[in-house]
């Protein structure tokens, strides 16, 4: 008869952390006047006191209404005027590190669709803020129901989760969608907010913080990011396609790790 | 008691509760919390909450088979009032001992079934099986503390729980209230990926770990004596099945399931029993559709959110709960298979 394996266990009732806040009770479905004024907080610390004008003639949101997934919220980035824009920054505005991702488009870049892959810990407003070559700034809103994204544990224990952390991955599109790109990057991206019952600790934060992708000799873009970034980030983004060359991608992550890594765009028949 | 498990060491036996008061006085329960749908960030839920559902009667035990016990879980989430006892829950009468798998979806769920089984029989309660980290099927085990019984898990189990089973207590506390919701209780027993056995006095339970499937922690269970299978979230029947391990790996692991040739299966959600065959077989069904319809998407370029909206629509009449679940699928799915 096969035996169970007896575990090493201290105490069999494993105990609740006290210092632990719940995700989600701190922050609660806020009134219309509250929003705002975390988001004038915000904008304040992010931009200082320059001016943002309403832009939804510049810049658009999709995001789904509600999360299927709240450590894995899909967020589309539409900028409408493309030739003006040269940077787009998304902020979440109850996330406990608000100011999610900046993306600087480069030469070879066109910022007319981004995509991200978000944490999303509360019920929140996201802004997508348009800045153009000249300094002007233009934002857009969208509210997305989800919470606990951020102290969401990931799927596989910590070191697992680091493995193969740096792999990349590029996929072009075809057809009418020549000139779409989206990068993968294997990285656990920790927030920091994920905690081992047992040690009682968090895992440290560690996510990637730069990410710079090149085609030819000129840049794409360049993304700072945090750690409202999901796990395993997925950054969809356009280029433009007349450009020759190869695609190299310089990651970093917060520990002072890099990766580069180069892509050739599969020949086109047309 | 069975000779071949060796009791674990006095010290197991000094649960903590002291410090779970604390933490529960210093957890203020939101009234707005409670009117909006929390979401188990990133997992199975089981129990997602919808609040709105009224509270669902809690069925009875049934005996499916000589001395087996097992409640139906209703197809409903977790609400205040339900004691997120919605998981088939049961228990195994042997010679010697009684068996418990799952203890249930709280505390409360797991004093509910241990008054249940003293309704029954008086033997010693020296097994609890937990099949896997999810909510609705491991919190009861608190309720079993003044039994002193071995706490087995998937030899994954214990690692699962100290990951996420803080925050799933957390989570189910806002919707039950804390005092419902219990500790998390690790196991003190793995089962190897070799398998294992308990004996109950001439009834003989074969434990089979498996590879990640619904869960990276999945436990399958079958009793000599009947031929019963505890399937476990290896087996959804009727109610969607939800995917938080890996979708290739559930499709093998539900090839294995059928190779142990039960006639009849316990499932963790569904029917008390069901016949194995066709279950499994429906549930390949949803399971291959979701794996095909997501790699199709990914070839064609869809984004993740346009998946969401067509993926697996063709199974929508086929199961409860589909909308909240499938749309949760597809994003797991589809993680899994874009780096294929
Ligand atoms: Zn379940
Ligand atoms: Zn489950």
């Amino acid at each position: 008869m096969k035996l169970l394996r007896n575990l090493a266990i201290t105490a069999l009732f494993a105990l609740a952390y006290p210092g632990v806040a719940s995700a989600g009770v701190s922050v609660i479905d806020g009134t219309e006047p509250e929003r705002q004024a975390r988001w004038e907080e915000i904008s304040e610390y992010v931009f200082g006191d320059r001016p943002i004008e309403a832009g939804d003639d510049h810049i658009a949101i999709e995001a789904p209404r509600r999360a299927q997934d709240p450590a894995l919220v899909p967020i589309t980035l539409k900028v409408l005027k493309k030739d003006e824009v040269r940077a787009v920054h998304l902020v979440i505005d109850d996330n406990p590190s608000p100011y999610a991702a900046k993306i600087t488009i480069g030469p070879a870049g066109d910022p007319s669709e981004i995509r991200l892959r978000v944490r999303v810990n509360d019920y929140t407003n996201i802004h997508a803020v348009a800045e153009t070559a000249d300094g002007k700034l233009y934002q857009t809103r969208a509210f997305v129901k989800a919470s606990g994204g951020c102290s969401a544990p990931i799927s596989v224990a910590d070191a697992e989760a680091l493995e193969g952390a740096g792999q990349m991955k590029m996929k072009f599109g075809e057809g009418d969608k020549t000139g779409s790109a989206t990068l993968m990057i294997r990285h656990p991206n920790f927030s920091g907010m994920q905690m081992n019952q047992v040690t009682r600790l968090y895992t440290p934060a560690r996510y990637l913080d730069h990410v710079k992708v090149s085609y030819g000799d000129k840049t794409v873009f360049e993304l700072k990011g945090d750690i409202s970034l999901s796990s395993d980030p997925v950054i969809g983004f356009a280029y433009d396609p007349s450009e020759t060359g190869e695609f190299i991608v310089q990651a970093t992550d917060t520990k002072g790790a890099s990766w580069k890594e180069s892509f050739v765009v599969p020949a086109r028949t047309n | 008691m069975s000779a071949n498990l060796t009791d674990r060491p006095s010290s197991h036996h000094k649960p903590r509760f002291s410090g779970r008061r604390i933490a529960d006085a210093g957890f203020s329960r939101s009234p707005a919390m409670s009117r909006r749908d929390v979401l188990l960030g990133g997992f199975c839920l089981c129990c997602i909450p919808q609040l709105g559902f009224a509270a669902a009667e809690t069925t009875g035990l049934e005996e499916i088979a000589s001395g087996v016990f097992v409640r139906r879980g209703p197809d409903v989430e977790a609400s205040p009032g339900n004691r997120n006892g919605i998981a088939n829950i049961g228990f195994i009468v042997g010679r010697d001992a009684v068996l418990v798998t799952d203890p249930g979806g709280s505390l409360a769920d797991g004093r509910w079934l241990r008054s249940e089984i003293r309704k029954h029989t008086e033997k010693p309660i020296r097994h609890v099986v937990v099949t896997h980290m999810h909510p609705d099927h491991c919190f009861g085990a608190a309720a079993f503390e003044e039994d002193r019984p071995n706490i087995i898990g998937h030899h994954g189990l214990g690692a699962a729980l100290q990951a996420r089973g803080e925050f799933y207590r957390q989570r189910l506390a806002e919707i039950l209230g804390p005092q419902e919701v219990g500790a998390v209780v690790l196991p003190t027993q793995e089962v190897s990926p070799d398998g294992a056995e308990v004996d109950l006095g001439g009834r003989v339970i074969r434990l089979k770990a498996h590879e990640a499937a619904h869960t990276t922690c999945d436990l399958s269970m079958t009793d000599s004596e009947t031929g019963l299978l505890f399937a476990g979230d290896l087996l959804f029947v009727g109610r969607v099945p939800s995917l938080d391990g890996s979708l290739l790996g559930w499709l093998d692991e539900l090839q294995k399931l059928r190779a142990l040739d039960a006639k009849k299966i316990v499932p963790g959600h569904g029917p008390a029993a069901a016949e194995a065959a066709p279950a499994i077989a429906d549930l390949e069904r949803y399971l291959a559709t979701l794996r095909d319809e997501t790699r199709e998407a990914i070839d064609n370029g869809m984004t993740i959110d346009e998946a969401v909206e067509t993926v697996a629509q063709s199974e929508r009449d086929r199961w409860t709960l589909f909308d909240d679940y499938n749309g949760r699928n597809v994003t797991q799915a589809y993680k899994e298979l874009e780096w294929e």
